[in-house]
């Protein structure tokens, strides 16, 4: 018993202070984005990497969860004759939560993963060190950037991934299933209303941008420089972004559409 | 330097797409496009009950939408449900005998207000009024008053 | 603790430094001194800590107790800007060379220069130049880190380590894995730096041979001390038991062939016991 209590409280004062250190590291990130906007081109090349690299993950995942939600709607709303309601079915469901969440954690496995693995295999192979000892701040020079260019990405990839998927729920609805076009159109513009869920929407996302960019780097930074060390990592990197998104999810779900 | 200019392509396209998408969701999915605060003008309506109405709900004439609630508040003299009604500018020419009634669209959707057009020659104004208003009607009421009814036929 | 500025020919002093790792001491209370155009080389078994020097000359780790003192300033007292003003005076040799790998070996070299200097393309494409051919890479220059074999890894790094005319390079293990040639290369290319560009070199490693060839003075450290100083023929000719057994590479002497344990005999009729 005493020995539980004793690795409770290690536990505690280990991710106590792992928080301590991933807070003085968002920190420095913020304080070198002034560094970065000077230098365009560094913030280019990263939403190369992050962004247009995780385009077509998440425009095809998008056409296929906006099918999905096309068949799965038409089916359960045509037994209470509201087919016509399909659009709004389907955008509300795409802009307030699928599209934030769905196209974050894909995020996370396609970019937050690669970008944890590349800072871990740049600090086992001494790279960080290197920079530091040239008199170059590894963090403003690779780390913010890529933060930068996740935070950015974030919301332009959810904003497309809904937009794709509302596109392939029309196509299965009005073009398989015969809900009328004009219907799941304005049925949606009425139902869909833009500060509520739209913006709502692009907050969460960038809330989740944020969130997954700080995790991933933080851990690619914090590993353990070995190829072992780099793996754990990225694998930590996955699961805990994974886990603050649908937590955030939650928290900003109830705080935006709690009082309606 | 030809990989670069390839690279800085493909940023340009996806930044533009995923403002495309942003913009495809605010003009063509929601409410934005159809109706915005700016170009519209408002008219006051007072019911007696104004029942399950909310702020945001539409308000249609004909069956189709040209205006949306903007605030429903209670009058504490009068014990009438002033509802603040906000009309697209296009549709400048109501008569100022226009009817407002509060309808349901279908058994169980929403409600919404309706304008039932008068034949005066006058037309509302912005801050006008609407005069002739008919209320909300209230399901348990309604089945109430049904059942009441039926039971003084069959005596 | 001496605060006393260090003698104008040491370029770099460590006054009693003490470090540790955990519970474990790396360094107990040792008093290094570098000589101003001297290549000096630290040497002892792996695991000593003779990397953690060298972070610890370039301010990358802090000691408990001790300082270390480079060109006259006290390396850990230094703001920020100070010491990242010192650092581009020192060029550092990673043993895996640090390239970074998504740059050409051309880029690689133009880093720092484009990083702390605002010359024009021009200008930095000669220097680039120049410093590859000072390593004999001009040819590579458009090649990828992950295309150039082990040693010449460690030349790009060494040009890049020059890149800003450094007046002092620290060399982590820069022998450690090479073939005979590309050795006999570094070891020319390192002393050669040294004597032409007038720099301080301060050599980690543990390879005896080549090493006490380039070296003019030499530190031998064993488990947090200094076991034998001096030039390698005093080196040599060292009557320290330990000292001699390093060189040689015998395999017991003061330090054992084997692990700390138990009796032998004790051990291997204990078996079948539960313990």
């Amino acid at each position: 018993m005493i020995r539980f209590i004793q690795n409770l409280g290690k536990s505690t004062r280990i991710s106590f202070t792992k928080l301590g250190r991933a807070s003085y590291f968002l920190i420095q990130i913020i304080s070198g984005i002034a560094s970065v906007l000077v230098r365009p081109r560094l913030l280019l090349n990263q939403l190369y990497s992050v962004g247009v690299l995780s385009f077509l993950i998440i425009t095809i995942s998008g056409l296929f969860v906006g099918m999905v939600l096309g068949l799965q709607g038409y089916y359960t709303l045509s037994d209470f004759g509201a087919e016509e309601t399909l659009g709004v079915m389907v955008a509300a469901s795409l802009v307030r939560e699928l599209g934030p969440v769905v196209s974050a954690l894909l995020f996370a496995g396609r970019a937050g993963s690669a970008l944890t693995a590349e800072i871990g295999l740049m600090k086992a192979t001494e790279q960080l060190s290197g920079m530091e000892m040239m008199a170059v701040d590894p963090v403003k020079r690779i780390i913010t950037p890529r933060f930068l260019a996740g935070f950015i990405s974030m919301p332009l990839l959810a904003g497309l991934f809904s937009a794709v998927g509302i596109i392939g729920g029309e196509m299965i609805g009005s073009g398989l299933l015969g809900v009328d076009e004009g219907a799941y159109w304005s049925q949606m513009q009425a139902g869909i209303d833009f500060y509520d869920d739209i913006i709502n929407g692009v907050i969460k996302s960038v809330v989740f941008g944020f969130v997954t960019s700080w995790i991933a780097l933080f851990e690619g930074y914090d590993a353990i420089p070995t190829s072992e060390g780099v793996s754990r990592a990225t694998t930590r990197t996955v699961v805990n972004s994974a886990f603050s998104i649908l937590g955030l999810d939650f928290i900003l779900t109830a705080l935006m559409f709690g009082d309606n | 330097m030809q990989h670069t200019t390839t690279q800085d392509t493909l940023v340009g396209l996806f930044v533009a797409s995923g403002i495309v998408g942003l913009f495809f969701l605010a003009m063509h999915v929601s409410n934005l496009s159809s109706f915005s605060d700016q170009d519209s003008y408002v008219i006051t309506a007072r019911f007696e009950n104004s029942g399950g109405l909310k702020v945001k709900s539409p308000v249609s004439a004909a069956g189709v939408k040209i205006g949306k609630v903007t605030s429903i508040s209670f009058d504490p003299k009068t014990y009438e449900s002033v509802v603040q009604l906000n009309i697209d500018a296009k549709y400048n020419t109501l008569p100022d005998d226009t009817t407002a009634s509060i309808f349901t669209a279908g058994l169980l959707g929403e409600q919404y207000v309706n304008l039932e057009p008068g034949g005066s020659e006058e037309y509302l104004k912005s801050n006008g009024k609407i005069e002739i208003t008919q209320s909300a009607i209230i399901l348990e009421k309604a089945i109430g008053q049904f059942l009441f009814k039926s039971a003084e036929e069959k005596k | 603790m001496v605060n006393s500025v260090s003698s104008q020919d040491n370029l770099v002093s460590v006054r009693n430094l003490t470090f540790s790792r955990g519970s474990k001491k790396i360094f107990d209370d040792i008093s290094l001194d570098f000589q101003r155009g001297k290549i000096t080389a630290i040497m002892g078994p792996s695991g000593t800590g003779k990397t953690t020097l060298l972070k610890l000359i370039g301010g990358q780790l802090f000691p408990d107790h001790g300082s270390v003192f480079v060109d006259g300033k006290n390396v850990h007292q230094l703001r920020r800007a100070e010491l990242y003003d010192l650092r581009k005076r020192l060029g550092m040799l990673f043993q895996s060379g640090a390239l970074l790998t998504d740059m050409t070996v051309f880029d690689n070299v133009a880093f720092p220069l484009r990083e702390h200097t605002h010359l024009p393309e021009s200008m930095i494409r000669t220097l680039v130049l120049m410093k590859l051919q000072a390593v004999g890479l001009r040819g590579a220059k458009d090649l990828m880190p992950n295309e150039l074999s082990g040693g010449m890894s460690r030349r790009v790094a060494l040009a890049r380590a020059i890149a800003l005319d450094p007046m002092m390079i620290l060399y982590d293990e820069p022998f450690t894995g090479q073939d005979p040639i590309s050795m006999g290369v570094l070891v020319h290319l390192i002393k050669s730096l040294n004597n032409i560009l007038g720099l301080t070199s301060i050599i980690v490693s543990h390879d005896v041979h080549d090493t006490s060839a380039i070296a003019d003075y030499i530190y031998v450290l064993s488990e947090g001390k200094i076991v034998g100083q001096g030039t390698p023929e005093q080196i040599q000719q060292s009557d320290s038991e330990w000292v001699k057994q390093f060189m040689t590479g015998a395999a017991d002497g003061p330090v054992h062939f084997h692990y700390p344990s138990k009796d032998y005999v004790d051990d291997l009729l204990s078996i079948g016991k539960r313990y």
